[in-house]
């Protein structure tokens, strides 16, 4: 028997590793390993809750749904599910794509829509198209923290716009506007969630979403809707999406099966205006060729069944029982001085802690009590959220949520405790004020001209 | 030989220990040895008992694997293992008692002042802070005593600086030190078997402090190797280097971080088991001094073994 291949690569020595060095590229500089990163590589320990994912809960999808469905591909679709596909995904994909958007209103054209390994690599693609070094991108403040490594791959400057409690502060996104055409730029696009966003869990309010896309028209700039949990709503109205506002002149839209079907798959798509497309597709070909044509297969063999909004449905039921439990943790574990934001939707709540507390230091603490959270700093460029944290309730049971929150809130309450200590403001534990629900909104936003509590 | 890697575990910096580890077991298997990587939790005991190996190579960083913790096990179970013994990495860790141990004993260390949560919570320690800052100057550092890699380190550049910074600190360690800040050239001296490597030089890009992350990216930090020094600078720096590693009773190798500042070089710590990824320190100076890695391990190993080893 040949002897089986050496099992790792071997690793390089130092004066190799230089030679290397000197080959990478200046985009590489830029793409950055982090101290939060090793910390969260504890989070996987078994032992520990960790609020830090952003998995949505993949645990009721029926096994007998899943088995029927690989079977009914391998007897009938073979050949197909397991050759090279149509750079822009296949047909039958788009119509179950036009199926989900249509569920919130948005007709685009058939034409109009690729397929993409993802919502990520929609994201990449758009950058790849569009981006070149030095461009400025502007997006929220904080931002989708996945979005932040792309931008800086391609080396774009970003340029991040406070958002409150309705989302992207408009005002503030027209004030850079203006201060980057004084120095004659103009930012490639604007970058946003506005559906229950990722981090801060707040949602764009209908008239900012008017004003986004009226002033997108105005200085003909392109905004991209990232909009994965649009059908994740738990209450209230839905809004209008950017793209059915515009009608998709200057919106370019991403959207994704990973949390109304399954992140696994790796499908997402964009849906973009023709000349933009048509250079999507090439920058596509070139990255991958096509979309994976056996999860295309799945996901057309699913829409087939006709029970994807049941299933969404069932989601929407779960998660929102699980953001209604973290909510009350919140107000019964955290200390006074801390806020947070009551996400309609989504995955994620925001929470906003005294300005003295950096939730990166925080969160080494918290490791010790066996949770985790992500620290705001994520999902920001620049050193702003650093006394921030984004918790996710849909990756998590319901007892392991509110034993999450109750351990964070007690790290929290020591170092508010501590810092009274330090600083003279000499006080007993604070206890545990309860909020009046439905009274005035938590605003999870430092305003202008304001501070932090 | 048969030989344990003990690596990962449950510290803050598992994620660098995992990197040494990785990069080690490669070279043992080069070398010839066989390796049995352990990824440090609580069947340790179970598993060296199980696989009886002839060494381990401690890579581990960090409460747990560098505090003398994992080599209290390793000593019971009869196991030689590589860097130095228990007392010597319990010294190491904690920062506070190095530096009394190193002032003791003439190594020049930058003066500070140590404090535990009690202090400040049930001692009215904060009403004595602004004469601290007053005596040690701004910006002074706040570090926590058990920690590594610059983590929780900060910078406070005024008295109002210096609360923020200590709920970091106290973040990650029980007990925390306010140290002078010494302006000067980062240098770290790496010892293998009592004889000094070449110093190496770290000069972060851009002006960065030699932070968290500029000690794991490739290319966020250049470094040289052997620095750049006349020879009454290396002189000094040397004799502190070696001086901190007796005064903390250090065998096998480690690692001596100093500042070279405007009055000659001032010690901050010595690393019990220093980093041996591939932007580590140890493995640079070994190259400039003609050991490729495999033969640096090699040399650790040997080390570790009975006939040499002369622990604590």
């Amino acid at each position: 028997m040949p002897e089986p291949p050496h099992r790792r690569r071997a690793h390089t020595s130092t004066r190799d590793l230089e030679r290397y060095a000197g080959l990478f590229a200046a985009r590489t500089q830029v793409m950055r390993s982090s101290a939060m990163r090793d910390l969260m590589a504890i989070t996987a320990r078994p032992e520990v809750i960790s609020l830090a994912g952003g998995l949505p809960d993949t645990s009721t999808f029926p096994p007998g749904t899943f088995a029927a469905q690989m079977t009914r591909i391998a007897q009938e679709s073979a050949a197909e599910a397991l050759q090279y596909g149509p750079t822009e995904g296949f047909s039958e994909t788009v119509d179950c794509i036009l199926q989900v958007m249509g569920a919130e209103g948005m007709l685009p054209d058939h034409d109009d829509v690729i397929v993409t390994t993802g919502g990520q690599q929609a994201i990449d693609l758009i950058c790849k198209t569009l981006v070149d070094p030095g461009d400025v991108v502007v997006c929220e403040a904080p931002t989708y923290p996945g979005a932040v490594p792309v931008f800086c791959s391609y080396q774009a400057e970003v340029v991040q716009i406070e958002c409150d409690s309705e989302g992207m502060r408009i005002d503030e996104l027209e004030a850079v506007l203006d201060q980057l055409a004084e120095s004659g730029r103009r930012p490639k696009f604007v970058y946003s969630v506005p559906s229950f966003q990722n981090p801060a869990g707040v949602t764009l309010s209908l008239e900012r979403r008017r004003r986004l896309v009226e002033l997108a028209r105005q200085r003909e700039l392109l905004v991209v809707e990232d909009n994965p949990y649009g059908l994740l709503r738990f209450g209230g109205d839905p809004l209008p999406p950017l793209y059915q506002l515009d009608g998709g002149d200057f919106v370019i839209y991403v959207g994704t099966f990973s949390k109304i079907l399954s992140p696994g798959i790796r499908l997402g798509w964009a849906v973009a205006p023709p000349p933009v497309m048509e250079k999507i597709v090439l920058g596509k070909q070139a990255t991958d060729l096509c979309t994976s044509t056996l999860t295309q297969h799945f996901v057309r063999e699913y829409f087939a069944e006709g029970h994807w909004r049941e299933y969404v449905a069932s989601l929407v039921e779960i998660y929102r029982r699980r953001r209604d439990i973290m909510l009350d943790a919140l107000e019964e574990h955290f200390p006074a001085e801390a806020e947070w934001t009551e996400p309609e939707g989504g995955l994620f709540i925001w929470a906003t802690l005294p300005e003295y507390i950096d939730t990166s230091d925080l969160l080494a603490k918290a490791l010790r009590e066996d949770v985790a959270f992500v620290p705001g700093q994520a999902a920001y460029v620049d050193e702003r959220g650093r006394n921030s944290m984004r918790l996710n309730f849909s990756g998590v049971g319901d007892d392991a949520i509110r034993e999450g929150v109750r351990r964070i809130g007690k790290t929290v309450a020591e170092q508010v405790e501590l810092y009274g200590a330090l600083t003279g403001e000499h006080r007993a534990v604070p206890a545990p004020k309860r909020r009046e629900k439905d009274t005035g909104e938590v605003v999870p936003f430092r305003r202008a001209g304001e501070r932090n509590a | 030989m048969k030989v344990a890697v003990l690596k990962g575990g449950r510290s803050l910096e598992r994620g660098v220990s995992l990197r040494s580890g990785a990069r080690v077991e490669d070279a043992l298997e080069r070398l010839g040895h066989e390796v049995v990587p352990l990824d440090v939790g609580v069947d340790l005991v179970k598993r060296l008992t199980a696989e009886r190996p002839d060494a381990a190579f401690v890579a581990m960083h960090g409460p747990g694997g560098e505090d003398g913790t994992a080599q209290e096990l390793l000593a019971i179970v009869d196991i030689p293992f590589t860097g130095p013994g228990v007392a010597a990495c319990a010294r190491c860790m904690d920062k506070v008692l190095a530096k009394h141990e190193l002032r003791e004993a003439g190594v020049p260390t930058p003066d500070w002042f140590a404090f535990n949560e009690t202090a400040f919570r049930e001692l009215g320690a904060a009403d004595a802070l602004g004469e601290l800052g007053d005596r040690l100057g701004f910006p002074l550092v706040v570090k926590p005593s058990r920690g590594g890699s610059a983590l929780g380190v900060k910078f406070a550049a005024g008295r109002d600086e210096v609360p923020e910074a200590l709920v970091s600190a106290f973040s990650y360690d029980d007990r925390v030190l306010l140290e002078r800040f010494v302006d000067g050239r980062e240098l770290a001296v790496s010892v293998l078997g009592d004889e000094p490597l070449p110093i190496v030089e770290a000069i972060p890009a851009g002006g960065d402090r030699y932070d968290f992350e500029a000690r794991y990216e490739i290319g966020r930090t250049e470094f040289e190797c052997p620095a750049d020094l006349s020879e009454s600078e290396a002189g000094a720096v040397t004799e502190a280097a070696l001086g901190a590693y007796r005064a903390l009773g250090c065998s096998g190798f480690s690692r001596v971080d100093l500042i070279l500042g405007e009055d000659g070089p001032q010690v901050l710590e010595v690393n019990a088991i220093p980093g041996l990824t591939d932007t580590s320190l140890l493995p640079q100076a070994a190259e400039a001094a003609g050991m490729s890695f495999e033969e640096l391990v090699e040399r650790m190993l040997q080390l570790a073994l009975p006939a040499v080893a002369g622990r604590d």
